[in-house]
């Protein structure tokens, strides 16, 4: 099974807080991996890490190939292959669903028009939204913008999907809609990693679920691990969840 | 106070009046899209992290805004002529124009580009949109939605300073009224209808702006928010 995104003994320090310790994972190609623990463990600045979001201070990183860790790395190659959706959406306000969508294919990918607006339809219809197209973001609900990211990511035809607590703004029945396509596109072989305040998705979407603790891979396990935790630290994690 | 109106005096002059006005909207339309650009380069440069570019800048930016428009006109026209170079006085009059209202543009389109959101500026790095595309459809476009109405009023008041320009003896409105003036005898009567002239054009301009500001602003024109 080769590794689709490897990280190795990866360090990294805002100023004199070390956020991330020494943090080792391997993701093979289409698995979901959902990343779990307090806010402040470092598991959001561990997924920014991956498409250089945020650069390292040691350790490396392999995302399809490409060396992140590497200074001279060409950063727009890594995210053809890295798509990343965010908490706050971050749609742009000034352009419809549809030219969100379309920006990144026609100016990074030089696609035609007419090619971006087919492959935008078929994104739309994938987070089931294809109605939604001409409507501006400030008209749609945070749960139909999120969707809308993820439909303009999934645009680009990532490998690798990151997702930084994209449910965490929502309300539970917006958050139900997001999660749906998530696990359709878990289904259909996307290799994701997903930071998530939700243990129902990680016991139910994912391959395997990531623990970080203090800036630390803490345990790694299946569904079944939340159940039975191995570690104190998990197990008091896991108390909060009711 | 008696005193007699007679705009019959005005008639005969009514021609070059409306030339002047034409002079002093052409001056006007120049600057405001030389000035537009330029500005904009001037507040690109200046959120720059080279900093000899960004200082560069921002020495021009403050030094255009805190030293009188007359002198920069006759720096510009005097100054340079006894250095040797001669510029006909249209040209100098919209050099020194579009010098001075691309420092003010540039401080308003600066404010409008850094009020974009952090997260969109990721989110377009992220998908692999290079810093000029980042620039140009993200920052750049927003930004001018934000500040137009800012940005029209200073090229309202623009048009107004070209007044200035009749010191170096352009023949635009002022400089025409000046003139009738000075044949007529009839000030008061000059003045009140230049003033009524400045009036129509800077309605002229709004409206023109209103225009542009419904063809360019797609997303404002169907909802009628504001970014």
């Amino acid at each position: 099974m080769s590794a689709v995104i490897e990280l190795k003994d990866v360090h990294k320090s805002f100023g004199l807080v070390e956020v991330l310790k020494g943090v080792s994972l391997s993701v093979a190609r289409g698995e979901a991996i959902a990343v779990i623990g307090r806010s402040g463990s470092g598991k959001s600045t561990a997924l920014r890490c991956v498409n250089r979001l945020e650069t390292i201070q040691s350790g490396e990183i392999t995302v399809c190939g490409h060396p992140v860790h590497d200074p001279r790395l060409d950063v727009r190659k890594l995210r053809l292959d890295v798509g990343i959706v965010f908490q706050s959406y971050n749609l742009f306000p000034h352009l419809t669903v549809e030219e969100n969508i379309m920006l990144a294919p026609v100016t990074v990918k030089k696609l035609r028009k007419a090619q971006a607006r087919d492959l935008t339809a078929e994104a739309l219809a994938r987070v089931g939204l294809a109605e939604k197209a001409q409507a501006y973001p400030e008209q749609l609900s945070g749960g139909q913008q999120q969707r809308v990211a993820i439909a303009r990511s999934l645009a680009m035809q990532p490998q690798v999907m990151l997702f930084d607590e994209v449910t965490s703004a929502l309300d539970p029945e917006l958050t139900g809609e997001v999660l749906r396509v998530m696990e359709d596109l878990a289904k259909g072989g996307m290799t994701m990693l997903v930071v998530t305040h939700e243990m129902g998705f990680a016991r139910r979407v994912a391959d395997r679920i990531v623990y970080m603790h203090q800036g630390r891979v803490w345990e790694v396990g299946d569904g079944t691990m939340l159940a039975n935790p191995q570690t104190p630290e998990l197990r008091a994690f896991m108390s909060h969840d009711l | 106070m008696k005193y007699k109106f007679d705009f019959g005096a005005l008639v005969e002059y009514w021609p070059q009046l409306l030339d002047g006005a034409l002079v002093t909207l052409e001056m006007t339309a120049i600057s405001t899209v030389s000035g537009l650009a330029f500005g904009t380069l001037v507040a690109i440069g200046r959120r720059s992290h080279n900093r000899a570019l960004s200082r560069l800048c921002g020495a021009y930016v403050e030094t255009v805004r805190n030293t009188p428009f007359l002198i920069q006109l006759f720096f510009i026209y005097f100054g340079l002529a006894s250095a040797g170079l001669r510029l006909p006085v249209f040209v100098a009059a919209v050099i020194a124009m579009v010098f001075n209202v691309a420092a003010y543009t540039a401080e308003i389109v600066r404010a409008g580009m850094d009020a974009t959101p952090r997260g969109q500026l990721e989110a377009a790095d992220s998908l692999g949109m290079s810093t000029p595309q980042i620039y140009w459809h993200i920052v750049l476009r927003p930004a001018l939605e934000r500040v137009y109405p800012a940005l029209t009023a200073q090229y309202i008041l623009m048009m107004l300073a070209t007044s200035v320009t009749s010191q170096i003896s352009v023949e635009e409105l002022t400089g025409i009224a000046n003139n009738v003036q000075s044949n007529t005898f009839r000030s008061f009567e000059t003045f009140i209808v230049v003033a009524v002239i400045y009036l129509v054009l800077t309605l002229i301009l709004k409206l023109a702006f209103w225009l542009l500001g419904l063809a360019l602003f797609t997303r404002r024109r169907r909802l009628g928010t504001s970014l």
